[in-house]
């Protein structure tokens, strides 16, 4: 059962964000941010045709800055979010004139301009579409200046897209959109308080409990957090020998939480029982910059690291399907055969699926596609896009 | 009556033979008979010419004479002959006459006995009358005695019984009068012989006073034999005698053995009292835990002067029974067996003659008492030596400290020893191999002791290794300057001493194995008793020792190095960095030599037979190397996040936008190079040089192609084109294609460029995702352009491949150019000169 070798897509910028198109549950489309200083950033919506083995792209310009970090709204694909530097030229100007200027990171909400999706179906080849990107069209700033930088925006996860947390600096803040999403007020807000300098690095927006949990990172600690009170509710103090990366919640299991960082370890931790990880990975040679559940089978993790790969882990052991795939009532009435299969399928062990290595450069983000389970992209800071599959022995062991 | 005839006319016998022959031989022609003297008279019959010959011719004869003889002569001749004839003729009327005279005589005689016979016969005919007549008589006599005589028998018949009789009322006072004089066999032998017949007439009731009577009396005599008995203070003939005695008279054996047992019992659980008083004083307060509390505190009093102890230990209230009263274990044990063991033997020894091996007769012999008795005989061993048993192992369990083991040793050859001669009075008993098992538990739990002290005194000589690390480094930090982060020693005595702390360490530790595994091999020397059981042949040697103590204790230091990295990595470095670079160099000379020499020590002490699964020395080795490993690469691990740490915060907290211009390298690049200067000190105190590639002749100068607008074009070249993506990246990282992929934290070799590699690839790096996350400006960029070549200039002595800084630094200053908003690179020879100006 030979595997598709993957699909690469080079971009011409530098790029640290990814996401993929969590509204679009038909095509596979992935959002790309590009980072340059001195031309105009841009959003590249990829495309990809499964059947085909086949990339179509278009660009939309992000005339802002360069772009952070990108997320696109669970409600509606058109809507997306950035964090991005204040555009350079911009900043330089200022720079220049007055020799004293600060590097400042906004967060803001966008909405693709409807025809982008026309030129999608055009040849990548051709160059007059590249030429001519149209630009997006912004919503809303979700800025406060008394709030510092924004490094991440959360949509709330299936939500309706009209809530969003932007983390800046050490503020948690909450906003409603409303007025078809051009504007937003923070509904309430959590301060991260302590000595020193403190600043979220990363956070995510747990699925569960009706969506009322977050979960942040900072230094070395992970901490989860109440929306409804805005308070604290657990605090792992040195999840990490050194920065915690990155943070996804599984996807089926409620209290479960996987976790990276620059001690080159993703780990995985119940938060019930803060005081010790569940399990503990260190396979990459160097910080790993991005972990993701895969949306339907959480057995599934996909890690990206500075060492230049992306590795694919099979974490049966803590998923919610740890003797293999669920028997649903009906087949259960099916009698023998289904517990024969069963037993078959027990001896599953957690194990590194496959290490790929494609990339050259530092992988900043890796990222499932909300259509295809069995699909994900990875993204390396010379501005590589690699697309890859799950590898179809493991498919079919997941499947049948 | 011719024989008298012939004698009588032969008496002279010196008379002339001549005539006498003539006599004889006219007498025997008269009687005609010529048989005897045949032979002779045939050469005188020749001769004609003899007179008295048979043959005699007288015409011969006279004719012969007249032709021979002169007239005169036969003149002579014929008066001669009728001289002869003469004398012949008178002769034979002597004869007749004496012959007839005999005759007469004889019919005379013969007349004489007729008529005596004749009144013999007479007489005998009066004789058978009177015979008769006695016959008679007798007979009549013995009709009228008859009756008489049937009295008298019974009569004498009455006379024995009346006796017996007598005897069987005397017995009471007889007996009474024996138990006065105690004595007892006497006493028993009597009332044995009286006790058949009392039983058969007991149901008369004279006979029935006496037997009660006697039954009182004896019961007496038994209750006295038995609290003699139950004295025990008598001799053992004594005892003996009165076991006997007892058994005669119908005592149960089976009530005896359980008395003489409880007796013993008694006396040697004050043995045991004794013994358990010796035992830590806690347990004092708990003394039923051994001793059957049946026994009451009268026994238990009367019993202690017989253990002879000189205090009395059972008495709680004694002060002086804690630590100062306490005996080593070889004291212990030799009381143990010269009190309680040979007691026992005692006991076993008079048990068997009194009630084993002693000769069977009568009744008893049916009982099999010998059977029951040999069984109540284990059982009460076996109870005595659990007890006995419980305790020792009590005391040995008490035997922690390692320090003597020969004490220890002796103690158990002692008591097993000692256990032999049980065995050997009891054949069959379980006690010597129960006794055997705790030799062998103990010996188990020494290898644990030994064990669990070796790893106390590795972690000890960890602790002092560290304690040796840190004092010096109090005083070098001052003069290193730098005091901020617990980095590596700067001063120059820390890392003087590593050496001599590692080979301290090694030498301390394989000293220690040697001693205990000397200690160890007591256990197995020849004079000890137990040695030659198989445990202490094969599996001591080979699990014991060698797989549970050696082996164990290697894994240990393995695990516990493994152990550093662990839990390092969370808490922060815990451990100094320059004892994870020790315990590594350690672990790594017990993979080269020491593991292999301490197995093969152990082998050849302990002739260990490999039949059982041992673990082999590569596995060991190569646990060993795994733990150098993990320790080196942890080493440069926590180096390399040190000097990470100060690259990060030092990118971090500056603003690179709104900088100066460049005037000098920054403080912490210098504090970097220093502390890889340190590093490279340290670890060359340990480990080689190692190979490095060739580098060029002046490697300190080289101009970084920081930032050209041709690389940059080439680089992001513009291409749609996802199936040549390939190509579109292929010029800007044709570098990489050519230099292998860089693993940060990748495992280390085992030398010191390797090591000072990785700590340098792992800062750089770090240097390089810090800047990719910051904008600069253009003094920021040239910043970075001059911290980077000063680091190029100091850092590629250390590495294996300089090209490797190169690239590192390399992209560092291209991701610097990237990230900036004003790429104005410095010039070269500028930035020459503020880095040797420094």
């Amino acid at each position: 059962m030979e595997d598709d070798a993957p699909v690469i897509y080079g971009l011409e910028f530098q790029a640290r964000a990814l996401t993929s198109q969590t509204a679009e549950s038909d095509a596979i489309r992935f959002l790309v941010g590009t980072q340059s200083l001195k031309f105009d950033n841009q959003i590249h919506i990829i495309d990809f045709d499964d059947e085909n083995n086949i990339i179509s792209k278009s660009v939309l310009l992000h005339q802002a800055g360069e772009i952070w970090h990108i997320s696109a709204s669970p409600a509606d694909k058109a809507v997306l979010s950035t964090c991005y530097n204040k555009n350079a030229t911009q900043l330089l100007s200022i720079f220049v004139a007055t020799s004293e200027s600060r590097v400042v990171t906004c967060g803001a909400v966008w909405r693709m301009p409807p025809e982008w999706e026309s030129g999608s179906h055009e040849s990548p080849d051709d160059p007059h579409n590249s030429h001519n990107p149209q630009n997006l069209e912004l919503l809303c700033h979700l800025d406060n200046s008394a709030h510092g930088n924004a490094s991440s925006v959360l949509w709330e996860p299936m939500g309706d897209g009209t809530r969003v947390i932007s983390l800046a600096d050490n503020h948690a803040l909450l906003w409603d959109l409303t007025e078809s999403s051009t504007q937003a007020t923070i509904s309430s807000s959590a301060t991260l308080e302590g000595k020193g300098q403190l600043k979220f690095t990363s956070g995510k927006w747990s699925p569960h409990h009706n969506c009322t949990q977050l979960a942040t990172a900072n230094d070395t600690a992970i901490r989860g957090w109440d929306l409804r009170t805005m308070s604290q509710i657990y605090c792992i103090e040195n999840a990490h020998g050194q920065l915690v990366r990155d943070l996804d919640f599984n996807p089926n299991k409620q209290y479960y939480l996987a976790s990276c960082g620059d001690d080159c370890k993703v780990k995985f931790w119940d938060v019930r029982n803060i005081n010790e990880p569940v399990k503990s990975l260190e396979e990459h040679s160097h910080w790993v910059w991005s972990v993701r559940y895969n949306h339907s089978h959480d057995q599934l993790v996909l890690t990206g690291s500075s060492d230049s790969r992306v590795i694919l882990s099979n974490m049966v052991s803590i998923s919610s399907e740890p003797f293999g795939h669920l028997v649903d009532d009906d087949d259960l009435s099916d009698g023998e055969d289904n517990n024969q299969y069963d037993k078959s399928k027990e001896p599953l062990q957690d194990s590194i699926i496959s290490t790929y290595e494609e990339h050259e450069d530092s992988v900043y983000a890796v990222e499932w596609s909300s259509a295809d389970p069995w699909l994900f992209a990875s993204l390396s800071y010379d501005g590589r896009l690699v697309i890859n599959r799950v590898p179809r022995a493991l498919k079919y062991h997941i499947l049948l | 009556m011719d024989g008298d005839i012939c004698a009588t006319a032969t008496t002279p016998p010196d008379s002339d033979p001549a005539r006498k022959r003539r006599v004889h031989g006219m007498l025997k022609l008269y009687y005609g008979l010529n048989e005897e003297g045949k032979t002779v008279d045939q050469a005188e019959s020749m001769n004609p010419c003899d007179i008295n010959g048979t043959h005699f011719d007288p015409e011969v004869y006279l004719n012969k004479l007249r032709r021979e003889c002169s007239l005169g002569e036969l003149m002579d001749q014929e008066t001669c002959m009728v001289k002869q004839i003469r004398s012949l003729d008178s002769d034979m009327q002597t004869l007749v006459y004496e012959n007839y005279n005999k005759f007469i005589s004889a019919t005379d005689t013969i007349r004489k006995m007729k008529n005596d016979f004749k009144k013999m016969e007479d007489e005998m005919d009066c004789l058978s009358t009177n015979m008769a007549a006695i016959t008679e008589f007798s007979a009549h006599i013995s009709g009228t005695l008859q009756d008489q005589h049937a009295q008298i028998t019974k009569l004498s018949g009455v006379h024995t019984l009346l006796r017996k009789l007598q005897f069987l009322f005397e017995l009471p006072a007889r007996l009474n009068k024996c138990l006065e004089l105690q004595a007892y066999s006497q006493a028993v032998s009597s009332h044995r012989r009286a006790r058949c017949v009392l039983q058969q007439y007991s149901h008369m009731p004279s006979f029935r006073g006496i037997q009660d009577d006697c039954h009182a009396i004896m019961d007496k005599l038994a209750q006295e034999l038995r609290q003699k008995f139950r004295d025990g203070g008598s001799s053992a003939k004594d005892l003996s005698e009165c076991v006997e005695l007892l058994l005669q008279l119908d005592e149960p054996a089976e009530e005896l053995c359980d008395k003489f047992l409880i007796h013993a019992q008694s006396r040697l659980e004050a043995n045991l009292r004794g013994l358990e008083a010796e035992l830590r004083p806690p347990l004092s307060s708990g003394p039923t835990s051994v001793i059957d509390p049946s026994i009451g505190p009268a026994r238990r009093l009367s019993a202690a002067p017989t253990a002879g102890s000189p205090t009395d230990p059972t008495s709680p209230g004694n002060p002086f029974l804690s630590s100062s009263s306490r005996t080593d274990i070889l004291e212990f044990i030799d009381r143990g067996c010269n009190e309680f063991v040979s007691s026992l033997c005692l006991v076993i020894a008079s048990y068997q003659e009194l009630f084993v091996n002693r000769p069977q007769e009568g009744e008893l012999a049916s009982k099999n008492i010998p059977h029951m008795a040999i069984g109540k005989l284990h059982a009460f061993v076996d109870a005595m030596a659990t007890c006995y048993f419980l305790l020792v192992e009590r005391r040995i369990q008490e035997e922690k400290s390692v320090g003597d083991n020969s004490l220890l040793v002796r103690a158990l050859d002692r008591f097993h020893r000692r256990l032999q001669a049980v065995a050997k009075l009891l054949p069959g008993s379980a006690v010597p191999s129960q006794g055997t098992e705790i030799v062998v538990r103990a010996a188990r739990e020494r290898i644990k002791q030994y064990l669990a002290a070796l790893q106390r005194f590795y972690l000890d000589s960890l602790r002092d290794v560290r304690q040796a690390l840190a004092a010096p480094r109090l005083g070098g930090s001052s003069a290193g300057g730098g005091s901020h982060l617990a980095g590596p020693a700067t001063g120059k005595d820390a890392p003087a001493s590593l050496p001599e702390l590692l080979s301290s360490l090694s030498a301390s530790i394989l000293n220690q194995i040697k001693s205990v595994l000397a200690s160890v091999h007591l256990f197995t020397a020849k004079d000890i008793t137990f040695s030659n059981k198989p445990y202490f042949k094969g599996e001591f040697c080979s699990q014991g020792v060698r797989e549970s103590l050696v082996v164990n204790f290697i894994k240990f230091v393995c695990q516990s190095s493994r152990q550093f990295c662990e839990s390092a990595g969370d808490r922060g470095g815990s451990t100094p960095p320059a004892l994870l670079l020790l315990l590594s160099r350690l672990c790594l000379e017990y993979e080269t030599s020491t593991i292999t020499y301490i197995l093969t020590l152990t082998d050849e002490q302990f002739l260990v037979q490999h039949r059982s699964p041992v673990t082999a020395v590569a596995a060991l080795c190569g646990e060993a190397r795994e733990a150098a490993q993990k320790l080196l690469n942890h080493y440069v691990k926590v180096q390399g996040l040190i000097i990470s740490q100060m690259l990060r915060k030092s990118v971090e907290t500056r603003d690179w936008v709104n900088t100066i211009e460049p005037r000098n390298v920054r403080a912490v690049m210098k504090r970097v190079v220093e502390d890889t200067t340190s590093i490279d000190v340290q670890v060359s105190l340990l480990y080689e040089e190692g190979t490095r590639k060739a580098h060029s002749s002046d490697s300190s100068k080289r101009t970084f192609s920081v930032y050209s607008g041709s690389r940059q074009q080439t680089r992001y070249a513009p291409s749609y084109t996802p199936s040549a993506a390939m190509d579109t990246n292929f010029l800007s990282n044709i570098h990489k294609l050519f230099s292998e992929r860089i693993d940060i934290f990748s495992p280390v070799e085992f030398n010191k460029v390797s090591v000072l590699t990785g700590i340098i690839k792992i800062s750089l790096k770090t240097f390089l995702e810090c800047v990719r996350l910051r904008t600069f400006g253009r003094y920021g960029l040239q910043q970075i352009q001059v911290d980077c070549n000063y680091l190029q200039m100091y850092l590629w002595r250390f590495v294996s491949d300089e090209n490797l800084v190169h690239f590192l630094l390399d992209e560092i200053v291209g991701s610097t150019a990237h990230r900036c908003l004003d790429p104005a690179p410095m010039e070269q020879s500028v930035i020459e000169v503020i880095c040797e100006r420094g």
